[in-house]
């Protein structure tokens, strides 16, 4: 059983910068066509000051914590039981490719399920960005699978 | 990108917007997202390592799919219209899979003076078993 004295628990908070290069490569995994994704010209045309974030990779650059594996260490979780229950976004502003967000991630919440055959992690992240402007909120939801 | 501006009074509860539909999903596509997104567990493009975790294969990750729901958003509406974003993993997402992306108008109301709309979303596959479910919240005049 993962030990609920966690929940409230916070992490170091991190900044990850947003590069230019990741975002086109992300395009192209995701098949995105969309110039405003991957044309700085056109992101400026359509009224952004560079080329977006767009909406889920804010997930990604939370993975691009230095120190990855600080959420399952803690917690003490086999990342061969994981799977990703839910994931859910809240934005307040636009991020763009040269801002630093930084990330703070915390355990919202543990609880089991089946008699605790199933354990599910609640972390929730806020995104600020380099002027201190509150970005986005992430919410995720790990379950572990312990049977 | 006026091909993008959606009214509020244009939209009821019941409008489908238009769906996305996806080539089957290739390793090489997986592969590409392992990189692209660095979520480098191997369960995704290590077939070795997927059957050493009790997995028949490789299979597709969540967030691959959850990607593809923000580009039918985004194809839709300017991505600074979107309030809120999120979805339940219902079940594995395969290799080879084809995947379609749908949403649905759900309900119409409004937080302080802002026009918002909910959308039901969800990705299915080529036999129509859902595979992620959610919802969005988008602003519009």
């Amino acid at each position: 059983m993962i030990d609920r004295k966690f929940i409230g628990h916070k992490m170091p908070q991190f900044s990850v910068a947003v590069e230019k290069g990741q975002l086109c490569f992300f395009a192209k995994a995701t098949g995105q066509t969309d110039p405003v994704y991957i044309d700085e010209s056109a992101a400026k045309t359509a009224g952004h000051r560079g080329l977006p974030v767009p909406p889920t990779f804010f997930f990604c650059l939370e993975s691009a914590s230095p120190d990855k594996d600080a959420f399952r260490d803690l917690l003490g979780l086999d990342y061969r039981k994981l799977l990703h229950g839910e994931q859910s976004f809240t934005y307040h502003e636009m991020a763009y490719a040269g801002d630093v967000l930084t990330f703070e991630q915390s355990v919202e919440d543990i609880y089991d399920k089946k008699n605790g055959l199933l354990e599910f992690v609640v972390r929730k992240t806020t995104v600020t960005n380099q002027l201190g402007t509150h970005v986005a909120d992430l919410h995720s939801v790990t379950v572990s699978r312990n049977g | 990108m006026t091909e993008k501006l959606q009214r509020f009074d244009d939209i009821q509860v019941g409008d489908q917007i238009a769906s996305l539909k996806l080539p089957p999903i290739s390793r090489h596509t997986l592969a590409l997202y392992c990189g692209a997104s660095g979520d480098h567990n191997p369960i995704h493009v290590d077939s070795d390592f997927a059957k050493s975790a009790g997995m028949p294969d490789v299979f597709a990750h969540g967030m691959l799919s959850m990607a593809w729901l923000g580009r039918l958003l985004t194809n839709w509406v300017p991505q600074e219209a979107i309030r809120s974003f999120g979805v339940r993993f219902v079940s594995i997402t395969q290799i080879h899979d084809q995947i379609t992306c749908k949403a649905e108008v759900t309900e119409k109301f409004t937080v302080g003076h802002e026009n918002r709309i909910r959308l039901a979303l969800s990705t299915c596959d080529q036999q129509g078993q859902a595979k992620l479910s959610g919802d969005a919240v988008i602003a519009l005049q």
